[in-house]
């Protein structure tokens, strides 16, 4: 029988270092390994001995793409510990400064890393060419994004400005509202987004998925709310390590993640965007459903889509926050460190993030917990690919190793986050 | 026949992507940098691969596996110039924290399979391995330094990075020093700068992120720390940091280590 190997050592547009192999013997798929062979970093070990202070500037070093999303896990879960309570600029604040990440990072995967599989285009560049108007337009999206950041985090990689109890300094309210007019161009540029993706051919595939985001009372989930999930699980975040597991497979330095009680499950915008369709506002739900979306989306190759809906809800809700926030009397909240663990769980634009911190009465770190977004992805990437190949036996190699990669790239995976994750290779026997 | 343009790879090693994003962050300069050159190697943004030789290669990373320390020596190979792009691949990175420790232990407090994890004891920088054309500091990196280095590399001239500290860019962005006037804690004195002594116009102290400066007097600002009633425990802590393996940082944190 015809045996076949498709393999990609290096996986592009992709944020760090993975791999695929994916094994067929005629018209059956015999293994699929999504490896990540980022080397092992050790955060969770080096931070032992740590001032909790010190905490929000480490984690943000494991994600140059994500560091907003380690820094508000790592200060919401410490705060937990020390049984601090944040006031409601300081909340609204740390809102914006995550609107402007996800602007950033939806922004770039959208427009440089997954558009291009779309159109058949190797890069952003390429596509450039034939459409620049769009690359353009992508590349002004995440530059409003990032202006966020640099404005409040003081810097678009690697924010200087967050800390435990809120931030070192607050910029004055007049520098912020000098980025409404762009934001304003942003909202309408992230609306043709989702027009224009809802023009690209999206290869039809779906599949049950057990989605897992968080979700809050009154608004769509960015810092707080309770675990849920398609298939019933409502938990408080302190409650994560008795329901998710993980488990080390010898293909991989990323641990693999599942829910005790079934397994593999779905994080990121699909997820988010499934379970919380209702707090979307009314702008991004209508142009979900003109884009072809219902309340839920199983096709994961549609999450491109789903991303360009949260991006204009982002813009949006920058917008709303920033014409509404009032400059807090003081900048960060009062700390003082008392011996305790701490949970916390935010929505990373990748997924949820969770953080465990054990601290003793000084705030120094005596051990941590970290579970990034694509490592809980890791497993349904994987059965992904069990059921994308075979219906797409046919394809020639080359096409059927793009599909793949396709595949992967839909979970926007950040492998330097999830070392502790991606190659393609694809045999046929 | 017009001339063809240079050959630009990025490279990644153990690191946070950070660096190389930096170059997608020049969201003004991207189509310009990618008209005046030939991206040909680029995962983080392309799967089109074009063979070496390179007349350029931005190094992200620092090594810490048996494999990428064999890697770096075809990277080098293949390169007409090489710069290392960020404080892991100029320094170790704060991954480095694990060549003041025992890596096994690192690994089993991580990994239940430990012995699935191939590392070496040292995360260590790329001009251990091979030699440097040049390199550019920080955690990250500025963008616009990244524009000029490859301007600089492109155009045959010595890259215009200051080697002075944070100090001299706190006065000229008119700054109010945070050690004297608040009593905070700041790195500034011995760091070099590149951030433009962003920190301090927070209204927080600098860490470090672009590590030692040319001649830095490490002990002498200890000593201030501590007059300032920093314990020495937190002295440690702050050499300890992006570039804790740089030697003049390493060699302080050793000094308040007990």
């Amino acid at each position: 029988m015809k045996s076949r190997t498709i393999k990609v050592d290096t996986l592009a547009r992709v944020e760090g270092e993975g791999a695929l192999l994916i094994k067929l013997k005629g018209q059956e798929v015999t293994d699929v390994k999504f490896r990540i062979y980022e080397p092992p970093r050790f955060f969770e070990a080096f931070l032992r001995g740590r001032s909790f202070t010190e905490v929000p500037d480490i984690t943000a070093r494991i994600c140059g793409i994500c560091p907003v999303a380690y820094q508000m896990s790592s200060c919401h879960a410490i705060e937990d510990a020390f049984g601090v309570k944040i006031s409601p600029e300081i909340r609204a604040l740390r809102r914006l400064l995550y609107c402007g990440e996800w602007i950033e990072s939806h922004a770039l995967h959208v427009y440089l890393l997954h558009a291009p599989d779309f159109l058949g285009f190797e890069d952003a560049i390429r596509m450039g060419k034939e459409h620049p108007n769009e690359v353009q337009r992508g590349l002004r999206l995440k530059k409003a994004g990032n202006a966020i950041v640099a404005l409040l985090g003081g810097r678009e990689i690697h924010p200087i400005n967050v800390r435990v109890g809120g931030f070192y300094s607050i910029p004055a309210k007049r520098d912020f509202l000098a980025m409404v007019d762009e934001l304003e161009w942003g909202r309408d540029a992230a609306l043709e987004t989702v027009r224009w993706l809802a023009t690209l051919p999206i290869p039809q595939f779906e599949r049950d998925y057990e989605f897992v985001a968080l979700r809050h009372p009154d608004e769509y989930p960015f810092n707080e709310g309770r675990l849920v999930s398609s298939k019933g699980l409502d938990i408080a975040v302190r409650e994560y390590e008795h329901h998710f597991a993980e488990e080390h497979v010898a293909h991989s330095n990323a641990l693999h993640s599942r829910i005790i009680e079934r397994n593999s499950y779905h994080v990121g915008p699909l997820a988010r965007y499934s379970l919380n369709f209702d707090k979307l506002s009314p702008l991004a739900q209508q142009a979900a459903r003109e884009a072809g979306l219902g309340a839920v989306c199983r096709n994961p190759f549609q999450s491109i889509i789903v991303r360009s809906v949260e991006l204009l809800y982002a813009c949006e809700e920058a917008l709303r926050i920033i014409r509404e926030f009032e400059i807090p009397e003081q900048p960060f909240a009062k700390i003082e460190p008392r011996s305790g663990i701490g949970y916390a769980c935010t929505e990373a634009p990748r997924g949820i993030l969770y953080h465990r911190y054990r601290l003793d009465e000084h705030g120094t770190i005596l051990d941590a917990k970290i579970v990034p977004p694509t490592s809980q992805n890791q497993k349904t990437i994987e059965e992904d690919l069990w059921q994308l190949v075979p219906r797409n036996i046919d394809m020639t190699k080359d096409r059927l190793q793009w599909r793949c990669e396709t595949a992967v790239r839909n979970y926007d995976p950040c492998i330097s986050c999830a070392t502790h994750f991606l190659k393609l290779r694809i045999e046929r026997e | 026949m017009a001339r063809a343009k240079p050959k630009l790879a990025v490279w990644k090693f153990s690191s946070c992507d950070g660096c190389q994003l930096s170059l997608l962050d020049c969201e003004d300069e991207l189509l310009a940098v990618a008209d005046a050159v030939e991206i040909a190697n680029f995962p983080e943004a392309s799967r089109a691969v074009v063979k070496g030789p390179y007349d350029l290669s931005l190094v992200e990373g620092s090594i810490t596996t048996p494999h990428d320390a064999e890697r770096i020596h075809s990277i080098r190979r293949a390169s007409k110039f090489l710069v290392t792009i960020g404080a892991c691949a100029t320094a170790g990175g704060i991954q480095a924290l694990r060549n003041f420790k025992d890596v096994r232990e690192f690994a089993s407090i991580v990994y239940a399979r430990p012995e699935y994890i191939e590392t070496l004891k040292k995360s260590t920088p790329i001009a251990d391995h091979v030699a440097v054309n040049f390199e550019l500091r920080g955690c990250p990196i500025n963008k616009y330094q990244l524009v000029e280095v490859l301007s600089a590399f492109l155009n045959g001239r010595k890259p215009n990075t200051p080697p002075h500290s944070v100090c001299l860019e706190c006065k000229q962005r008119g700054t109010v020093c945070v050690m004297v006037a608040q009593g905070v804690p700041c790195l500034g004195p011995v760091t070099q700068v590149g951030c433009g002594a962003l920190c301090p116009s927070y209204g927080r102290g600098c860490f470090g992120c672009f590590g030692p400066k040319e001649t830095p007097n490490t002990p002498a600002l200890s000593s201030w720390w501590m007059q300032l009633g920093t314990a020495e425990r937190d002295v440690m802590r702050a050499f300890r940091g992006f570039n804790a393996y740089a030697e003049p940082f390493r060699k302080e944190s050793e000094a308040h280590e007990k």
